[in-house]
């Protein structure tokens, strides 16, 4: 089993990496790009079988420690 | 006075804040490896700058569950002083031992340069030896020294006077030009409500000798001395 967590900077917080990258890309030459937010994604692999432990165990985890709830959201999957 | 000094793998301003306390003030400092579970009789406790951990994941999100802060986190609540400089500060909010988190400053350079600031409130531990008015000309060195909050927590820092030192010009005005890293409302250090535990991201141990270009950090130092002895002697009574 594997644990997919992406963490991304909260609307309110200052994303200077996402704005340089999205000016970074239009100078390049693509257009249509709105905003480009800069985030982080982890990779957990599992031992255990149950899925639901996992979820419940690794859910605690990236709210406690893997994201800063002040600043930052996230999404987990586990497949 | 015994000054308690912790020591992360990767911390690197312990050396100075031990040098400042004992070689320059005179009293006892020692340093505290994070492994450890006691702090001894300490008096004050200081949370150092470097890099603890690397900034791995987010800067002290991984020195804030360190054995040592269980022990810092227990003599908070007792009341105890708790000083976070830089990577200090950075873990004391990952701690939830101040509220907010520092992020990336806003332009995305790393600033090692001296700043100016302006003392919000000298009714703390950490100021009320600051003369008022006199602003302190402190050095910086951080990437992620800008401090954000939301509208809620920011309003309560106001409102309770809880924001310490603002980056201000060298009038003592809250310029943006001022802010080095774009922390929010020019923040450059708090305390908590029960104002026992503060944290800044400028470095007063790096301007306690005149030969570095200041010693305006003394007079943080002299106000956590003056709040000490105080105690001292009002427990003696």
């Amino acid at each position: 089993m594997k644990a997919k967590i992406i963490i991304t900077p909260k609307k309110a917080v200052v994303d200077p990496q996402g704005k340089t990258v999205q000016s970074a890309l239009a100078q390049m030459g693509y257009t249509g790009i709105g905003a480009v937010h800069v985030g982080k994604y982890l990779e957990v692999e599992l031992t255990g079988a149950d899925k639901e432990t996992a979820r419940q165990q690794l859910d605690a985890a990236c709210h406690k420690f893997l994201s800063n709830p002040i600043i930052e959201d996230y999404k987990l999957e586990i497949e | 006075m015994n000054f308690t000094i912790l020591q992360f793998p990767g911390s690197n301003c312990d050396q100075d804040a031990v040098h400042v306390l004992r070689n320059v003030f005179g009293h006892s400092a020692r340093l505290l490896w994070h492994k450890e579970h006691s702090l001894g009789d300490a008096d004050a406790v200081i949370v150092p700058g470097g890099f603890s951990y690397g900034d791995y994941l987010r800067t002290g999100a991984i020195a804030r569950f360190s054995p040592v802060m269980q022990a810092v986190q227990q003599f908070a609540a007792n009341g105890g002083l708790v000083l976070g400089i830089c990577n200090g500060f950075q873990i004391l909010c990952e701690a939830g031992l101040l509220p907010g988190a520092l992020i990336r400053n806003r332009d995305l350079q790393f600033h090692c340069e001296h700043i100016f600031l302006k003392t919000a409130t000298t009714d703390s531990p950490f100021t009320n030896n600051i003369p008022s008015g006199r602003l302190l000309k402190l050095p910086i060195a951080h990437g992620e020294g800008c401090y954000f909050a939301d509208a809620e927590t920011l309003a309560k820092l106001k409102a309770n006077h809880q924001i310490l030192w603002q980056y201000c010009d060298v009038s003592g005005n809250l310029t943006d030009t001022a802010n080095p890293n774009g922390s929010l409302l020019n923040i450059a250090g708090i305390c908590n409500d029960r104002r026992n535990v503060a944290g800044l991201m400028p470095h007063p141990e790096r301007a306690s000798e005149p030969l570095l270009g200041s010693d305006d950090g003394k007079l943080v130092f002299e106000s956590i001395f003056a709040t000490l002895q105080n105690k001292i002697i009002a427990q003696a009574a």
